[in-house]
């Protein structure tokens, strides 16, 4: 049989930062699909997303059929994404019609049907000439009459007459135990399945997003974990880690003169990931700082993830040994993000570092340091954290610094193994000569250029860090370790 | 011991006797089950109410925003507006009896 090969679905954008990517366009154009999750999961929000973004952005109108909440109530819990849905209705872009249904005053004496909604629904799609529709939930239905027979039969009547109207519609369902919803549900909807959840994992809540089915179309099939913020929803896709990022030939300066002639030829590769480990108090944030700075003082952005110390704190230590950063804070140029580890789920912390470098548009971003993010999750979810983060300022062509705090026993290895996706590792670690306590570093590899292999003591003064290349002929145990200070910087 | 007291809501009812019961019936254009809640309820006044009944018949095809206004979803919706309190009920009402009982028609007193 010569079946005739359909051309590619049309969809329609939901506007939802993330979810459009995922859905590799949008929802199924002028067809049903299904949001179900348990409560307080985000099906009503990212519902209303998906007609105010049609209705503000794309031009088309929708009409909101609400069970459980009144007009007014549903106005109050999106405010809090920032929309206006009264300002929508009065420019005729939005209809909200709360249907109610209580069961408790309603006998059923006898055959009936729904013509009743359908009428309402007829209305409030031509009052303003509706392309989207959402009903939240359909599963209040199902609690207001008791024949199930004729509730299915209308529901399925209903899924149709909305398919042949050509509107695009969400219909929400309460999860079920058994089921994806309370009342099968999914049995009608055969278009696209979307699947919420709301997890509580050792105190720390984190959403989720899945398509569990999407007829006729390719989609991801992953759980994306998605956010809801004063800016609306925003899901993340996880990165394709498909290795097809541009390899820039370009070099950033370190901002530590003899660090770049150890990196030969004048510094990291633009879009590159820089790893620095090593044990506490070797330096790791001042080795970042000069990044920083270096990239403010060329006119670039900087962000900088500080999972340990306060912005304060930050800038002054930096101060202390010559790098001014707080001019650059001041100039928008730097920018820092304070945030406890253990304050939120570490999907929640990837979400809004993806979301903060969408929005800043940072040539380098730091992570001081990535060791702290395993106290807000397992060292297996921190890693999976790392490498979505990576991958995705790869893609952006961003330039990433992690700094990653070793254990003495543990120099060459770190605790998220990360080291395997860092382009540069550089390695700070403490040696003890002659009664003194020095700071060794050394590049352990650099992909794609010649590199220094010699120890370097570093040298932190009040202008910044410095490195001498340690004496070859010295012993270079972990022990005795003794630079050739000040002299000819042979490398 | 207490005189047993008539139930919630039938005590006005039980007054009600001799004055005029008042309905709404909401339909959606000239379907059979439409058309057969409307005869099956003026059959069931004539027989119980004779000249003390109001049926008020509203097509939805006709003026659909009193679905919204009157929040309207199933069809057919029968409404008793007197006497109160307002009940609903919803279905073509084919079965007499338990339409009357639902409806608090005292087929004695009305």
């Amino acid at each position: 049989m010569n079946a005739i090969r359909p051309g590619p679905l049309p969809k329609t954008p939901t506007g939802i930062e993330g979810l459009d990517e995922v859905t590799g366009g949008g929802l199924p154009t002028g067809r049903p699909t299904l949001i179900c999750g348990s409560a307080g999961c985000g099906k009503t929000l990212l519902s209303a997303s998906f007609l105010v973004n049609g209705a503000a952005r794309y031009g088309e109108p929708g009409v909101f059929i609400t069970f459980e909440e009144t007009a007014d109530e549903l106005g109050r819990n999106v405010a809090s994404l920032g929309y206006d849905l009264d300002a929508l209705q009065a420019r005729k872009l939005l209809v909200v019609d709360h249907v109610h249904v209580d069961r408790s005053d309603i006998e059923e004496l006898g055959a009936f049907d729904l013509d009743g909604l359908f009428i309402r629904l007829k209305l409030a799609i031509d009052s303003v000439g509706a392309k989207r529709i959402v009903i939240d939930t359909l599963e209040s239905l199902f609690q207001g009459f008791d024949d199930q027979a004729t509730l299915r039969a209308e529901l399925r009547r209903l899924l149709r007459w909305l398919k042949d109207r050509g509107i695009t519609a969400i219909v929400t369902g309460e999860r079920g135990d058994r089921s994806l919803t309370r009342n099968g549900i999914e049995e009608y909807v055969s278009d696209c399945v979307i699947l919420l959840d709301h997890r509580v994992n050792g105190h720390v809540s984190t959403r989720h997003l899945r398509v569990v089915k999407y007829r006729g179309s390719a989609h991801g099939t992953n759980e994306y974990p998605f956010l809801i913020d004063e800016d609306g929803i925003t899901v993340m896709p996880i990165t394709s880690a498909a290795l097809e990022h541009r390899a820039s030939e370009e070099r950033l300066p370190t901002g530590i003169p003899a660090l770049d002639g150890m990196l030969r030829g004048g510094g990291y590769f633009r879009g590159s990931t820089i790893l620095v480990s090593g044990t506490a108090g070797t330096g790791k944030s001042s080795v970042a700082a000069h990044l920083a700075m270096s990239t403010c003082e060329r006119g670039e952005r900087c962000l900088f993830f500080a999972f340990e110390e306060s912005e304060a704190q930050y800038l002054r230590n930096m101060r202390s040994i010559g790098l001014h950063l707080a001019p650059h804070v001041e100039s928008g140029l730097m920018r820092f993000r304070a945030v406890r580890p253990t304050l939120q789920g570490l999907e929640m912390h990837l979400v809004q570092m993806q979301k903060l470098v969408r929005d800043l548009e940072p040539a380098v971003v730091i992570v001081d340091p990535i060791s702290n993010l395993v106290s807000a999750g397992s060292a297996e979810d921190a890693r999976s954290l790392m490498t979505r983060l990576i991958d995705f300022l790869k893609s952006r062509g961003t330039t990433a610094m992690l700094t990653n705090l070793s254990t003495p026993h543990g120099l060459e290895e770190t605790d998220l193994n990360v080291s395997s996706i860092a382009d540069t590792w550089l390695l700070l670690r403490d040696v003890e000569s002659d009664g003194e306590r020095r700071r060794i570093l050394f590049v352990l590899k650099s992909r794609g250029m010649a590199h220094s292999n010699r120890l370097h003591e570093f040298l932190i003064t009040d202008r910044g860090v410095d490195l001498v290349p340690v004496e070859a002929s010295a012993a270079v145990a972990e022990t005795t370790a003794r630079p050739a200070r000040r002299q000819d910087a042979r490398r | 011991m207490k005189k047993p007291r008539p139930a919630a809501g039938t005590a006005s009812i039980e007054s009600w006797q001799g004055r005029t019961w008042d309905f709404t019936l909401y339909i959606a254009g000239q379907t059979p089950r439409s058309v057969a809640a409307v005869e099956n309820l003026e059959n069931l006044c004539r027989r119980h109410m004779a000249g003390r009944f109001r049926i008020e018949v509203i097509d939805l095809v006709l003026q659909p925003e009193l679905a919204r206004t009157d929040q309207i979803v199933a069809i057919p919706t029968l409404v008793r507006k007197r006497p109160l309190p307002v009940r609903r009920v919803i279905g073509d009402l084919s079965d007499t009896e338990r339409v009357l009982r639902s409806l608090d028609i005292n087929v004695r007193s009305a």
